[in-house]
């Protein structure tokens, strides 16, 4: 029963890593076709929301790399809403409302969605889009996802996501982990199985919330709930691969749990407000194939990372009992001396073996893709060291929040 | 054509490639896996040579000396083969028909030697010493004692330890239980006809076989006649 559990997960898992590389194979040449630059005639107007919450170290920044986007002034707005910030927050945004292109509100608190709902409400743009105040956009970023508004079918457009100034080992991994994420954003929009717009720099058709309503609490994840949402009601999201928008990632490893563990029981929650999604033929490659894999990955990762912990904590065990048996006891002849006869060539290690070898081919397609070029550097050596053994935290606490009906908050 | 068709095609070229690597790795796994089994086999066919060859000089002892008895090396060559056993048997599982099968063999093997190292000891009044160690599968004490007399084979190669797991189904092994009368509480060490029950550390043994502290001080002799040798030079 165990080992049907275990060979299912490893196919699963190769599965989904092998979709990856022929769906990358086969829409190469696409991928270069759409990251050539275009003229643009006719520019849409964009209204992009700020939402801040005690960010006046960073949203000078946020907005400035707005006001520097390579777009005409007359086409683009800013609404800054701050959602009752207790620090500078609003004084900072105040000193850019002599701008004629930028608004600024003051809100009491009611969290993030109410601050974009507040926004949204006074939108009359052709396109809307939010940037957290700890993001900044690149110049080119909204230019480059015009190109695909032009389908009248896309109704949103996610950006590639980069960590900005990643600094702390646990920023360095993240690094990886966003880069990993942008080529898998970019096969799940060419598999139209996109089910996050994420909060930075996400934009939005503005009748999306004229005809599927304002954003919602979403047990925190409301940029997971409205792309289910549209999802659910067959709107079309693509991604630009090559807008990109860098963000302020977590410094240290409770931060990160605690944004993580809101990502996943987000994920969970509505995943179960969205249940009839699952395996509905209706809603193609996101219904049959994404969504369960992404809730199966959660299980499989806990119980290998799980499995591998305890395997290590046993043998530490058994060095100890045996120092204490026999006294420290280093055989050098013995340390060196190399016999294949003791390499672990059991099915389910091979198998691994090969998952790994695929997840890091994945990766260094991502940094081509991003970088132009693949480049290792040290970075992928901590994601690959550390990324197993913190991920089970917040994947393992966000199970347990569902059972035990616990929620989370913001920070 | 419809929005949200499947790409059937896709999906089935991805389930061909995925099993095609699933099932080419789980091969590559019994490939590997017969190897070293093989190997058990060709090591264990190794020793049952070494040994017949041994009973043959035996038996030839009146015609010969003792001087051409060998067989310190058989000890160590049995030494690895039963680390390879080990480990075998936790990646295979102790219900493997395969190990089981191997384990017994080799359970025969050290029968084998042990009884003719004795007959060997008799004629020529070597000094090996010979501990029977009886373990069980999941007995801590066990895993214990298992380290101390690794550690005591390596450190002396003329102290010969044969390991048997007292619940193996081999008749052979049943009958050294019985005459031995060794009690099912492992470990259980015989030592020159005397059973020792529980854990046994280094120097519970040093005590019961006086012999070693005599090879440890002839090692260290050897050992500063060496270094001073190498000073001289």
């Amino acid at each position: 029963m165990v080992n049907l559990f275990i060979y299912t997960s490893l196919y699963l898992s190769l599965f989904f890593e092998v979709f990856l590389l022929i769906t990358y194979l086969e829409k190469r040449p696409h991928m270069k076709k759409e990251s050539e630059d275009r003229v643009i005639e006719n520019y849409p107007s964009v209204t992009v929301i700020v939402p801040c919450f005690n960010e006046e170290k960073t949203i000078g920044g946020t907005v400035q790399s707005i006001l520097d986007l390579d777009y005409p002034k007359e086409k683009l707005n800013i609404i800054i809403v701050d959602d009752g910030s207790k620090d500078n927050t609003f004084a900072v945004a105040k000193t850019f409302e002599n701008n004629n292109q930028i608004k600024v509100f003051h809100k009491e608190n009611g969290g993030k969605y109410t601050a974009l709902n507040f926004a949204l409400e006074q939108t009359t743009t052709d396109l809307v889009g939010c940037l957290d105040a700890d993001s900044f956009v690149d110049k080119m970023a909204l230019k480059r996802m015009l190109q695909y508004f032009d389908n009248e079918e896309i109704m949103a457009v996610t950006p590639s996501i980069k960590v900005h100034n990643a600094k702390s080992i646990i920023q360095l991994v993240q690094r990886v982990e966003y880069v990993w994420a942008i080529l898998i954003k970019k096969m799940f929009s060419y598999m139209d199985a996109i089910y996050v717009t994420p909060g930075p720099f996400s934009i939005f058709r503005t009748e999306v919330f004229k005809k599927l309503g304002l954003y919602k609490h979403a047990y925190n994840t409301e940029d997971l709930e409205m792309a289910v949402r549209m999802q659910n009601n067959h709107y079309k999201i693509a991604n630009s691969h090559t807008s990109y928008v860098y963000t302020v990632t977590p410094k240290t490893l409770k931060a990160l749990y605690k944004q993580r563990l809101r990502w996943t029981y987000g994920f969970l929650k509505n995943s179960v407000d969205y249940k009839h999604l699952f395996f509905s033929k209706k809603h193609g490659n996101l219904g049959l194939f994404i969504l369960p894999v992404a809730t199966i990955s959660i299980f499989t990762a806990l119980y290998f990372i799980g499995n591998f912990l305890y395997l290590i904590a046993n043998s530490l065990v058994e060095k100890v009992i045996k120092i204490q048996t026999i006294g420290l006891n280093f055989n050098f002849s013995k340390f060196f001396h190399f016999d294949w006869f003791f390499v672990n060539t059991e099915p389910i290690a091979i198998i691994s073996l090969i998952l790994l070898v695929t997840t890091i081919i994945l990766i260094l397609l991502s940094k081509k893709m991003v970088d132009g070029k693949i480049r290792f550097s040290l970075d992928l050596v901590y994601f690959l060291c550390l990324y197993a053994f913190i991920a089970p935290l917040w994947l393992g606490k966000a199970l347990y929040n569902v059972a035990f009906s616990v929620t989370t908050t913001w920070r | 054509m419809d929005k949200k068709t499947l790409e059937w095609k896709k999906y089935l070229l991805v389930f061909v490639i995925t099993s095609a690597i699933f099932f080419t790795a789980i091969f590559i796994s019994n490939y590997f896996g017969q190897k070293k089994i093989e190997e058990l086999r060709s090591i264990q066919n190794q020793i049952s040579i070494n040994i017949l060859s041994s009973e043959i000089q035996t038996s030839l002892l009146e015609q010969f000396s003792c001087k051409d008895v060998s067989g310190t090396a058989l000890s160590e060559e049995l030494g690895s083969l039963g680390d390879k056993l080990v480990a075998t048997e936790s990646t295979r599982g102790i219900t493997n028909l395969e190990v089981v099968e191997l384990k017994r063999y080799y359970s025969l093997l050290q029968i084998k030697d042990f009884v003719l190292m004795n007959k060997v000891r008799e004629k020529c009044g070597t000094k090996n010493v010979f501990i029977i160690y009886f373990y069980t599968q999941n007995c801590g004490e066990c895993q214990k004692q298992g380290y101390v007399l690794t550690k005591l084979r390596e450190d002396f190669p003329q102290l010969r330890v044969y390991s048997f797991d007292y619940n193996l189904d081999l008749s052979a092994i049943k009958t050294l239980i019985s005459i031995n009368k060794v009690k099912n509480t492992p470990p259980a060490l015989l030592i020159d006809d005397n059973i020792y029950y529980g854990f046994k550390s280094i120097d519970d043994i040093n005590e019961i076989i006086p012999q070693l502290d005599v090879w440890q001080k002839e090692m260290d002799k050897q050992k500063t006649a060496s270094t001073t040798e190498t000073a001289v030079k």
